[in-house]
């Protein structure tokens, strides 16, 4: 399928979008019941909990690229991975600022921490932008992408080594809302989380496809000035 | 057994530009002991043994880097990378043999530095050691590779502290708990399946770090 093809399909993913993250406002805040333990506030996690997983997710998926690069050298893996980790590093610092909010809402405090989901977030933040830094001081070239998609791996493997040692530094306070036992929601409360996970995942999706068409017109137009000089 | 030759050969050639030169060995002691030297003064009186316990694993932390940025300045500094490249070794060997030697440098350090702290601080127990000891491993093995991406980039030294202290808070995490925590077992077990895990990625990544 060629890109344009591709592209054309992002005006309706967009407007897509637009309708589920109003269909999940609208559900969040006038069909989903208030939590009877933190009242409101609890409203955020509708939020806050999709674009984090969201931000795994983009994680995710620039390292499944940045593998991809390393096995096929295929200069269009390199501009996916590094697209998907910025993406992935958009929806972690608003993960940082949507935890923020919430924290100061139940615990009187803008940071703890004693809550691991938000450390984990800062630190992967850290290990996100330092990944930046290194692509924007390297030459452009297979070097830049070779080296770019080292760190990302690197990354994933964080995440969870991360996880586990911010468990073995605190204590658990973070309200487990997911267990072993599954959800500890009601009905209704579930579906709005899901389709509140469903626009943010489809937003991302989007926002996505924007951002690669854009890095792939900016390297088509510097191959064609490269043949023209 | 071509390739523990090859890893030796390589370390032994740093170890040896390291003898001669005297560049990176006193500069790290001298830190580490200037470090212990302004934690005294940053420490406020009666702030406890888990305070200074910290403040150890900070200053092993920076001494580190500081050994790491000078890694590989001889290969940058004479053009040799594109020789080892070429050479007929596996590009592994090339990272193990300068995690290896960067280790020798790190534990000569410490066997000055630990014994430095507990004169001016607290005793350490085996566990703080052992602790140590582990987390060396990981340090030596994420840290080379890290500064290999490190010396190839524009900003060098400057950028090797950004890449490497979110991928070493387990370390601190590991390190600091063993030696505080009354039960040490779990975090030498977790700094060792972070030895192991991460030695693994290095190993095997390494070989895109150095060709294109």
């Amino acid at each position: 399928m060629s890109t344009s093809s591709r592209n054309s399909r992002v005006p309706a993913l967009a407007a897509l979008a637009a309708a589920l993250v109003g269909l999940s406002l609208a559900l969040v805040f006038f069909v989903a019941p208030e939590d009877a333990d933190q009242g409101i506030s609890q409203k955020i996690f509708y939020f806050h909990v999709p674009i984090a997983l969201t931000a795994y997710a983009c994680f995710g998926w620039g390292a499944l690229k940045a593998l991809l690069y390393l096995w096929r050298k295929d200069e269009r893996y390199d501009l996916e991975s590094y697209v998907g980790i910025h993406l992935g590093t958009v929806f972690g610092t608003l993960t940082l600022l949507t935890g923020s909010i919430w924290a100061k809402a139940s615990w009187g405090v803008w940071w703890t921490w004693s809550s691991n989901q938000l450390v984990l977030f800062l630190v992967l933040f850290l290990f996100y932008c330092a990944y930046f830094m290194l692509r924007f001081s390297v030459e452009e070239g297979p070097r830049r992408a070779s080296l770019s998609a080292v760190y990302a791996l690197f990354g994933v493997v964080l995440v969870p080594v991360s996880f586990f040692a911010i468990r073995l530094a605190s204590d658990f306070i973070h309200p487990t809302v997911f267990n072993r036992e599954g959800p500890q929601m009601s009905g209704t409360m579930f579906a709005t989380f899901c389709v509140a996970w469903g626009a943010i995942t489809v937003l991302a999706y989007v926002l996505y496809r924007v951002e690669l068409a854009g890095k792939l017109l900016d390297q088509h137009l510097r191959e064609l000035r490269e043949a023209l000089a | 057994m071509n390739y523990i030759e090859d890893v030796a050969t390589l370390a032994r050639k740093d170890l040896r530009l390291e003898l001669r030169a005297r560049d990176t060995l006193p500069a790290m002691l001298l830190f580490v002991l200037s470090t212990f030297v302004v934690f005294h003064f940053a420490l406020p009186q009666g702030s406890g043994e888990a305070a200074a316990q910290g403040l150890l694993w900070v200053a092993l932390v920076f001494t580190a880097l500081l050994g790491l940025a000078r890694s590989w300045a001889p290969e940058r500094e004479g053009g040799v990378f594109d020789g080892l490249v070429l050479a007929p070794c596996d590009r592994s060997a090339i990272w193990l043999g300068k995690a290896a030697a960067v280790l020798v440098f790190l534990v000569a350090i410490e066997v000055v530095a630990l014994p430095a702290f507990a004169l001016f601080f607290e005793p350490l127990d085996g566990a703080a050691v052992a602790g140590v000891a582990l987390a060396n491993l990981g340090i030596c093995a994420v840290g080379t590779l890290l500064a290999a991406m490190a010396a190839a980039s524009r900003t060098r030294e400057l950028i090797l502290p950004l890449l490497f202290l979110p991928l070493a808070i387990p370390l601190v995490v590991g390190g600091v708990g063993s030696a505080i925590s009354p039960e040490p077992g779990r975090y030498l077990l977790f700094l060792a399946l972070y030895d192991a895990v991460f030695a693994i990625i290095c190993w095997a990544s390494f070989e895109y770090v150095v060709t294109e």
